[in-house]
């Protein structure tokens, strides 16, 4: 028995070296190329509107807006990343800082609203983004002191009453919104105005571009000392206090400073709608935020990228997708599960039992997709795939806690705590 | 503000408030036995509690009770109500334990940061929020007619009719049952001994992984008791319903000291009088958000609770 | 064959090792002792004794089971059972409570339960006194002697000590060590972690010394008395 486990941890080694390879094939590659690389791949996410890829392509619905879209849940990916995969805090509200950042650029702004400032973009931004980081102050302040898990429920109840108060504020326009949200100044060269409703391009250049800054801001911030306290308190909150870090203002700027970004995704967000009312702010957003930071890998830019791109994209594209691309699109992503689960890198004390279990949830991830979809009276059509992506990302959120906490593309760092921790569990519980 | 109206009225939405709380309270015993074992808010609660709602209206209509139907024979309402109460408590009970299962006891094997777990239970109820809403529909679900509400007694000026005095009674009873389960079997010490020393209790002989399953299951229980009185109270439900319960609930708990069993009801009951008392003032369309601003201020100013949170101390 | 068999122990906390290869035996009816300075490792070999703490590397066994990766409750069935050190009451117990959770495992605490109450009241006085208290309101001294005598209630074949003495008044520390070597010989098995190396070792049939991890020398109780290092590192004699 133990031979047999003993072979298996080897085989195990061998795989996880093999998993690691596209990481040090990239790091070998000379820097020009690498660069070079990089300007590519940015010239072409630039360009996507434009040239719309075959396979890309979504078909039902408008691809530039759908790329706007994921680029705002990138926005947000990367907001939350800051608060959860950064600081170790689970934010469940984060839709309310969205929606705080919408509304104040409505309400300042639109000719309509019942404030009548009338404010140019370029100044609701800023007081957007403020409005949103005071209201995470706000919120933060009494709860940061306390446990993560109160954290956790107060802001999955901010999100919702955000929606509420929105409901019930004539200033806000109550169940009815407030239209002409102001738009981005700009112009196109014959004059007309750059950002429209007609055209979402601009938009999605724009929210490009934010990606591209916060990718960078985030960088050096991960870099700094407020960085590195973060990261003391993620592992260990009391012994971060007992070194002496003010753990309470650590926390309360990350949580601030993810707000912020929440707010300015908002804003971007009503800018591109030109009209919001509650009804755009509903709370299973906040976790398919959640979704995208957990299922890409918190706590690694790239990986809360990818992640957002996963929830945001994909079930616009398989909603409306002919039967062989769907089938094609359904192989892989079996296979991609298979390849990953037999790639995935091991705990200390996985044994035969925990392939067995891996086989298990396999099987029944691969099988309810095409079991849920024959049911005819539960969905009249395919067309309403949209309606199985909360279950979809519910149970990644479980399968992925359970098999890879880590995520797809995982903080180097965070990995390597989880596995730490994983040596400290009591005898006899693998039984 | 509409000071009038909540003086004239003051007994009546006391009463009404009691009844309420009293939910709240049997909901809350969920989140407060669970964290008093894991130190875990047990996320999924809330729908726990749901799942015990959409089985009431299933044992209705297996019993071939619809929305519209008048209310049956007072015997058949009662031998309904009982089997009604079984088969909620069961489910809600059988899906927390399942709740626990997959979501939980993987993480503990390894040992897993709280985050992950608060990010697994997040994904559980998302999963049964959706499975219901996929199953039973988006809309709301009307229950039936049980019992027509009337007056048994007035109080300080308060109508208190039989489907409040039936509530209030039932939750407390359910409350005094379980306490007497904690605080005088054998497993009840069980839980109480992880609860306040989990290595000590291990030195006993304690199974943890049977305490921890236990309390996810007295929690359900008593939610799926909390469902049935949910239904007869409000007459309709919801597949979202859970959410508001479950902060109310949640609110109720941390209020009275969460891991505190009696201060879960005296939680409930105080936050559903202040939740009527509130609506009174502000209108009815505020009475959710009263509840959060609530829960804001108790943290802010007592976030251990009226009673005091258990840890190490007296009840569970 | 020996009761409780310890094969190259290493116990880490994180990555920090704590317990380095230690192997030591407990026959039948002994009493031995564990003796170290503090940080030796000695909490930990007695908590991953218990199933409190995973083992990196090594072997426990018990009356010829390997337990190395037994659950910590399913020890206790087996017999073996652990006062720990500092705490380990239940304080929101009432001190009769406390000591009820000891017999939490046995079959028939129903039968034994009077006797054993008894049989711990007649050793500790002081807990029948305070019977009804709650434990965490009990003094040091009097949650140590709960610890002891909760352990007992469990009738354990192997009883395992973590500082006794600890906190206790030096008319008590003899008591204490008075009350052990009476357990003993009603038939318990005990190992002993002391840092009161003197009482230690003149109460025990062998003796381990534990220095940083490691297991540095060992002896009959009375040949370390006598041995002059020892009794320099120690016994604080020169
Ligand atoms: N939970 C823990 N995390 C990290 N290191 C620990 C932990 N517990 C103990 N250690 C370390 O392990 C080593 C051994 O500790 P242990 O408690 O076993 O010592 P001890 O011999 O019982 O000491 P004492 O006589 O003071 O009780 C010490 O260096 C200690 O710092
Ligand atoms: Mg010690």
């Amino acid at each position: 028995m133990t031979g047999f486990v003993d072979r298996l941890r080897l085989a195990d080694e061998q795989r996880a070296a093999f998993a690691a390879w596209p990481r040090r094939w990239w790091a070998g590659l000379p820097r020009p190329v690498r660069l070079g690389a990089l300007v590519a791949f940015a010239a072409f996410l630039v360009a996507l509107p434009i040239l719309q890829p075959p396979v890309l392509t979504t078909t039902g619905t408008d691809f530039t807006g759908v790329l706007f879209t994921v680029g705002v849940y990138c926005l947000c990916a990367l907001g939350l990343n800051i608060v959860v995969g950064l600081a170790g805090l689970l934010d469940l509200g984060y839709i309310g800082f969205f929606a705080v950042g919408a509304y104040s650029v409505a309400v300042f702004g639109s000719p309509q609203s019942k404030l009548a400032t009338e404010y140019p973009w370029l100044v609701c931004i800023p007081i957007a983004i403020a409005i949103s980081m005071v209201s995470g102050a706000i919120l933060g302040g009494p709860t940061l002191r306390l446990r993560g898990d109160y954290l956790a429920i107060v802001t999955l109840g901010f999100g919702e009453i955000v929606r509420l108060t929105a409901v019930n504020s004539e200033v806000l326009g109550a169940a009815a919104g407030i239209p002409e949200v102001p738009r981005p100044p700009g112009e196109r060269a014959d004059g007309t105005r750059l950002f429209t409703i007609v055209d979402v391009t601009p938009f999605y250049w724009l929210v490009l571009a934010l990606i591209f800054l916060v990718v960078l801001a985030g960088a050096n911030l991960e870099r700094s000392r407020v960085g590195r306290a973060w990261v003391a308190i993620r592992e260990d909150e009391d012994v971060a206090q007992l070194m002496g870090v003010p753990t309470f203002r650590f926390k309360l700027w990350a949580f601030a400073m993810g707000a912020a970004v929440g707010g300015l995704s908002g804003a971007l967000f009503a800018s591109r709608q030109t009209f919001i009312n509650p009804e755009s702010f509903p709370v299973q957003t906040s976790l398919m935020f959640l979704a995208a930071v957990v299922i890409g890998g918190a706590g690694n830019k790239f990986g809360v990228v990818l992640g957002a791109v996963i929830v945001a994209y994909l079930p616009e594209r398989l909603r409306s997708i002919d039967d062989g691309l769907l089938v094609v699109w359904y192989v892989s992503l079996v296979l991609g599960l298979a390849t990953y689960l037999l790639l995935r890198r091991r705990g200390p004390r996985d044994g035969p039992r925990t392939y067995l279990r891996l086989g298990v949830v396999a099987g029944i991830l691969a099988a309810l997709p095409p079991l849920l979809l024959a049911m005819p009276e539960v969905f009249g059509s395919r067309g309403e795939i949209g309606q199985l992506r909360y279950l979809m990302f519910g149970l990644a959120l479980i399968v992925m806690s359970v098999f890879r906490p880590q995520g797809l593309i995982p903080s180097r760092r965070r990995a390597i705590e989880l596995e730490d921790r994983a040596k400290e569990v009591e005898p006899g519980a693998t039984s | 503000m509409n000071i009038d109206f909540l003086i004239d009225n003051f007994a009546d939405l006391s009463v009404t408030g009691l009844a309420q709380g009293a939910i709240y309270a049997l909901v809350a015993l969920g989140y407060t036995l669970v964290y008093g074992v894991l130190r875990l808010i047990n996320f999924a609660h809330s729908e726990v509690f749901v799942t015990g709602t959409f089985a009431t209206i299933l044992t209705l209509r297996g019993i071939g009770i619809g929305p519209d139907d008048p209310v049956p024979s007072l015997l058949m309402v009662l031998l309904t109500l009982v089997l009604a109460s079984i088969v909620a408590a069961l489910s809600s009970g059988a899906v927390a334990l399942l709740v626990e299962r997959v979501a939980y006891r993987p993480l503990r094997r390894r040992n897993a940061p709280p985050l992950v777990f608060l990010i697994s239970a997040v994904g559980a109820s998302l999963v049964l929020m959706e499975i219901y809403a996929l199953f039973l529909g988006r809309d709301n679900v009307r229950v039936g007619n049980l019992i027509k509400p009337r007056t048994q007694f007035t109080v300080f000026g308060a109508d208190v009719t039989n489907r409040q005095i039936l509530i209030v009674v039932s939750a407390v009873l359910m409350m005094v049952v379980l306490d007497s389960f904690i605080s005088r079997t054998r497993l009840g010490r069980g839980v109480r001994a992880v609860s306040q020393n989990p290595d000590a209790a291990a030195l006993m002989g304690v199974n943890k992984d049977r305490v921890i399953a236990l309390t996810f299951l007295l929690g359900g229980l008593m939610a799926g008791v909390a469902a049935v009185l949910y239904d007869l109270n409000f007459g309709v439900t919801k597949f979202s319903a859970g959410f508001l319960i479950g902060l109310k609930a949640f609110t109720a708990a941390v209020l009275g000291g969460i891991g505190n069993l009696r201060g879960a009801l005296l939680g409930g009951l105080l936050l559903g009088l202040a939740e009527n008392w509130g609506q009174a003032l502000l209108g009815s369309a505020w009475r959710d958000v009263i509840a959060f601003v609530f829960l804001i201020v108790v943290l802010m100013f007592r976030p251990t609770g009226i009673l005091g949170e258990s840890l190490g101390r007296a009840r569970v | 064959m020996a009761l409780l068999e310890i094969t190259d122990l290493s116990v880490h906390y994180g990555r920090v090792r704590a317990v380095h290869e230690v192997s030591l035996t407990v026959a039948e009816g002994e009493i031995v002792t564990l003796i170290g300075a503090n940080g030796a490792g000695k909490t930990t070999t007695m908590r991953a004794l218990s199933g409190l703490q995973p083992v990196s590397s090594g072997r426990i066994h018990f009356d010829g089971e390997d337990i190395t990766h037994l659950r910590a409750d399913l020890r206790v069935i087996r017999g073996i059972s652990q006062a720990p050190e500092g705490r380990g009451i239940f304080p929101g117990m009432s001190v009769r409570d406390n000591l009820d959770m000891g017999a939490y495992a046995r079959r028939d605490r129903h039968l034994t339960r009077a006797a054993d109450l008894e049989r711990v009241f007649t050793l500790f006085p002081r807990l029948k006194e305070r019977s009804r208290q709650a434990g965490g309101t009990l003094s040091g001294g009097e949650q140590q002697m709960l610890t002891i005598g909760r352990a007992l209630m469990a009738r354990p074949r192997l009883l395992l000590l973590d500082e006794p003495s600890m906190g206790l008044a030096p008319m008590l520390i003899g008591q204490i060590f008075e009350i052990l070597q009476e357990i003993n010989e009603q038939g318990t098995t005990i190992l002993l972690v002391e840092q009161n190396a003197h009482r230690a070792l003149s109460v025990a049939d062998r003796a381990y010394i534990l220095e940083t991890g490691s297991i540095v020398a060992t002896g009959t109780g009375s040949a370390l008395l006598d041995d002059p290092s020892v009794r320099a590192a120690y016994l604080g004699v020169a």
